[in-house]
């Protein structure tokens, strides 16, 4: 997310294009850290071995060796894959999805939504929930990857305090 | 013409004061980001519309299509209602709704842009690539990416500042890299990508079964006629409309029956426009040359491109920007930078707005109503920026 969370309540935004779709949450991380300063930015890459499909690079990045374990990184990543795999699926499910929205012009989508933006706010939260449980007590903030185009997994490094400044 | 220039002018008058008492009290209203999309992209319906810059064309096409098709269900349908059966005209406006369903859906809806980097993803990838050009002999700004068994070259985008996804392409028009890019067309003045490839296929199909099933019916129109009349006196009962009506779907067909086997043929194998023309996945540039995104079979291609899962804009046109969130790298220097670095493009926008709002009343009944050029028109003045710019 954005710097604003050193100074605004924790914002979760996801939005599929018909509807805006808003949750505020007051996040831990803003009662611990009310003026922490961030001392890096981590941005884990896309993994485009498999084609254009949203996967992530589970590559351990170097600057998190001391803040989280290998393990927990790896998967967070890896559940975060597979379920932009379960949005992109092609079976029998997407494809009838597909067929019924054509036969109504695409107004079916009006009234519900799609597979894709279902799986997404399942990520929304998922990453919440990985934030409040293991990422926000060592100081470290996921950004939800939709905010970044689906680009990058962008991990928020904050100062830790107990440490002192200049890691 | 009038209404549209009042609305321009009430616009300007009330965002003025509003801004000003804004400003006074600390207050501001929330932009929305496709006011400060840095594309050269036209927004319509408060971000709801997307279209290219050019849309001229895309006046002409609807034209075209709605003209021919009135005379068809006004001259011919009556006669081959009566004298064969109503199902042609139900079947033909069916058709024609379906058609313009299609097109409005192709041209207005997001194609797939990418968001472009924010500032901190911009830097990080410079050191990067910084680092990498002492080290390697490699051309600066590419990466290799070896996908289901091919290379495939990832280049640099300096004006979106990332490295382009695979299929990704920067449309020099709309100045946006767009996902999985087949080509900018003029005729639906909108990019086709990703997100509307489906709609654009479904239009040209479907427009080439209406203009084959009006040509059709306008030969049998004649051919009953003369053979109840003569064909002579058929042809002066109505003299202008056949020639017209028949040329141009005459002419219709060939290019759009074109179009459509030539799309027809791509979703098959799986490949862009921009790909084909490129050649990048023939077989001539080399014997181990394929195509690494195709799947197994026809069918599945076909089915991913027409049925698979739609996937959601990721520019969020319609949500608010929030104050000290990261924007684009050309936005983060300042309201000052971001007026003088932007004025051409937003100053277009803005007159493009009026100008479209002065013309848009004869066509309201076709377009839904265009947002009172309220946003756009602030640009003009200059002055209000500052008031909705500045952070807290």
């Amino acid at each position: 997310m954005s710097i604003a969370h050193s100074f605004f309540p924790y914002k979760i935004l996801v939005s599929s294009s018909p509807f805006l779709f808003e949750c505020w949450t007051t996040h831990s991380l803003q009662d611990l850290r009310q003026q922490a300063p961030i001392a890096a930015k981590v941005f884990v890459q896309r993994d485009y071995t498999s084609g254009t499909i949203c996967q992530f690079q589970t590559k351990f990045p170097a600057t998190l060796e001391t803040r989280i374990d290998k393990q927990q990184f790896e998967d967070t990543i890896r559940k975060l894959n597979s379920l932009y795999a379960e949005a992109e699926k092609l079976g029998g499910r997407s494809y009838l999805e597909g067929c019924l929205a054509c036969l109504t012009a695409y107004t079916v989508f009006l009234c519900m939504e799609t597979h894709y933006e279902k799986v997404l706010k399942k990520i929304a939260s998922y990453i919440q929930d990985q934030n409040d449980k293991i990422y926000a007590p060592r100081g470290l903030l996921l950004t939800d990857p939709i905010e970044r185009g689906l680009r990058v997994v962008e991990i928020t490094v904050f100062e830790d305090r107990s440490t002192g400044p200049g890691r | 013409m009038d209404p549209g220039m009042t609305e321009c002018q009430y616009s300007q008058i009330s965002t003025v004061a509003s801004s000003l008492m804004e400003s006074q009290l600390g207050k501001k209203i929330p932009k929305r980001k496709w006011q400060t999309f840095p594309g050269r992209n036209k927004f319509y319906c408060n971000g709801r519309i997307m279209m290219g810059r050019q849309t001229g064309v895309f006046y002409l096409t609807m034209v075209l299509i709605v003209v021919t098709s009135g005379l068809f269900f006004a001259f011919d349908c009556p006669f081959l209602a009566s004298s064969l059966t109503p199902a042609i005209p139900a079947i033909g406006g069916f058709l024609f709704l379906f058609v313009m369903g299609m097109l409005f859906r192709a041209s207005f809806s997001d194609p797939g842009v990418l968001p472009r980097a924010t500032p901190d993803e911009a830097a990080h990838l410079e050191s990067q690539i910084g680092d990498d050009d002492i080290n390697s002999r490699s051309p600066p700004r590419t990466q290799e990416v070896v996908i289901n068994g091919q290379t495939v070259k990832l280049k640099y985008c300096f004006t979106c500042k990332i490295f382009r996804p695979p299929r990704v392409s920067h449309c020099s028009l709309c100045d946006n890299c767009v996902e999985r890019f087949d080509h900018h067309c003029p005729w639906v003045g909108n990019c086709v990508g990703k997100r509307n490839y489906r709609f654009f296929y479904l239009f040209i199909l479907s427009l080439s079964f209406l203009t084959i099933f009006i040509f059709a019916f306008v030969i049998t129109h004649i051919v009953l006629r003369s053979s109840q009349t003569g064909f002579l006196s058929a042809l002066k009962d109505s003299p202008a409309r056949y020639p017209s009506k028949v040329v141009v779907c005459f002419f219709s067909v060939w290019s759009i029956v074109g179009l459509s086997g030539f799309h027809t043929y791509l979703i098959g194998s799986n490949q862009t426009t921009n790909e084909d023309i490129k050649g990048l996945w023939s077989s001539k540039r080399g014997k181990g040359n394929y195509n690494p995104y195709s799947y197994s079979s026809v069918i599945t291609n076909c089915c991913a491109a027409l049925c698979g899962p739609l996937p959601p804009s990721l520019i969020d046109r319609r949500g608010f920007i929030q104050p000290d969130t990261p924007q684009t790298a050309i936005q983060s220097n300042g309201t000052t930078a971001y007026v003088a670095s932007q004025p051409q493009a937003h100053m277009e926008v803005t007159s493009d707005s009026c100008f479209h709002s002065s013309l848009w009343p004869p066509y309201l009944f076709v377009l839904p109503t265009v947002v009172s050029a309220k946003p756009p028109t602030l640009r003009l003045l200059g002055q209000t920026e500052n008031g909705y710019l500045d952070p807290l």
